[in-house]
């Protein structure tokens, strides 16, 4: 029994770093560099390649992957770094919420613009439909053609 | 009809003015220090509160009021505020005992970077950090480094685009140290 509850434990301790290795790493430069921002350049990580900020920032965001911190855990560390400006996009929350407001109501306002049209354009009279000429009309046409042949 | 219009487009283009207004207020980098410099003017300082560099606490601008403080924006990724710091480290030893000091704020940095050059450079004075470059905004700073002079009575007396030079300091920063508060 006690072998056995040996043998159980020694495959636990065995196998705890294979099962962390096999979640680590759990994000990658890659997959941040368009989420965040190079401070200094004004434009997303992804096309930041010339700045010597964009390299320490990448740099940074290495060492947080591999020790094997979340994507979220990650972004955490460069808003302390970098102030929530860092972000590509903006927080859902005090007036940057804005940035998803102002687009959605923008959204609506087409819609309902486009909807008050559509009823006004609705509601216009159909254009007369041009009655056949009568008989009468035709023979007289006729007859003024005639006329002037 | 008209008032259902106008009940859409009117909060829409009262909410873009509003936004256009938050924008054009919240505009920074002007070089209005430098404009009142060049008019012979001394314009107040920014009031900035910046937390310590690799310390606990926060220093304000008053925290210095009485001295001669010359605020060194800078960054550890930028390469001539590396050949800089070691002038500015040479003057901090003169100035320290004559009622002045450097205070170097380390802005869009990493701080474990920005502590890593502060001890290879062997920087003695005060280190801030701006982490997101709003203190540099404030002074209309827009590269690094740049400095800004101020008087004992917390006034901008000169401004430095780039890095200070021995010139720089003897023209515009000598003259100050023998001014009343």
């Amino acid at each position: 029994m006690t072998r056995v509850l040996a043998l159980a434990l020694a495959v636990l301790l065995l196998g705890a770093p294979g099962a962390a290795a096999a979640a680590c790493p759990r994000t990658s430069v890659a997959d941040l560099e368009d989420e965040v921002m190079c401070p200094v350049c004004g434009e997303s990580l992804a096309v930041a390649r010339e700045s010597p900020l964009a390299a320490r920032e990448r740099a940074l965001i290495q060492r947080l992957v591999r020790r094997c911190e979340t994507k979220q855990q990650v972004k955490d560390e460069l808003v302390a770094q970098f102030g929530p400006s860092v972000l590509a996009l903006p927080p859902r929350r005090g007036f940057a919420a804005s940035a998803y407001l102002v687009p959605l109501l923008g959204g609506i306002a087409a819609i309902a613009a486009t909807a008050l049209l559509l009823r006004r354009w609705r509601r216009r009279p159909a254009p007369a439909v041009p009655r056949a000429a009568t008989a009468a009309e035709r023979r007289r046409l006729e007859a003024e053609l005639d006329r002037l042949r | 009809m008209r008032y259902a219009r106008a009940a859409i487009f009117l909060p829409l283009i009262a909410l873009i003015v509003v936004l256009l207004g938050y924008g054009v207020a919240h505009q920074h980098g002007s070089r209005t220090l430098d404009r009142a410099l060049a008019e012979g003017r001394r314009p107040a300082a920014p009031a900035f509160r910046l937390p310590r560099l690799g310390a606990q606490g926060v220093a304000r601008a008053a925290d210095w009021r009485g001295r001669v403080v010359l605020v060194n924006f800078w960054a550890s990724w930028c390469t001539p505020c590396r050949d800089e710091s070691p002038l500015l480290e040479r003057w901090q030893k003169r100035l320290s005992g004559e009622g002045a000091t450097v205070v170097g704020v380390d802005t869009e940095d990493v701080a474990s970077d920005a502590l890593g050059f502060a001890h290879r450079m062997k920087l003695t004075y005060p280190l801030l950090r701006d982490r997101d470059g709003e203190a540099a905004r404030e002074f209309g700073v827009t590269g690094y480094p740049e400095t800004i002079v101020l008087d004992r009575r917390g006034r901008v007396a000169a401004v430095k685009r780039g890095p200070v030079d021995d010139a720089f300091m003897i023209e515009q920063v000598a003259p100050l140290l023998g001014e009343a508060t």
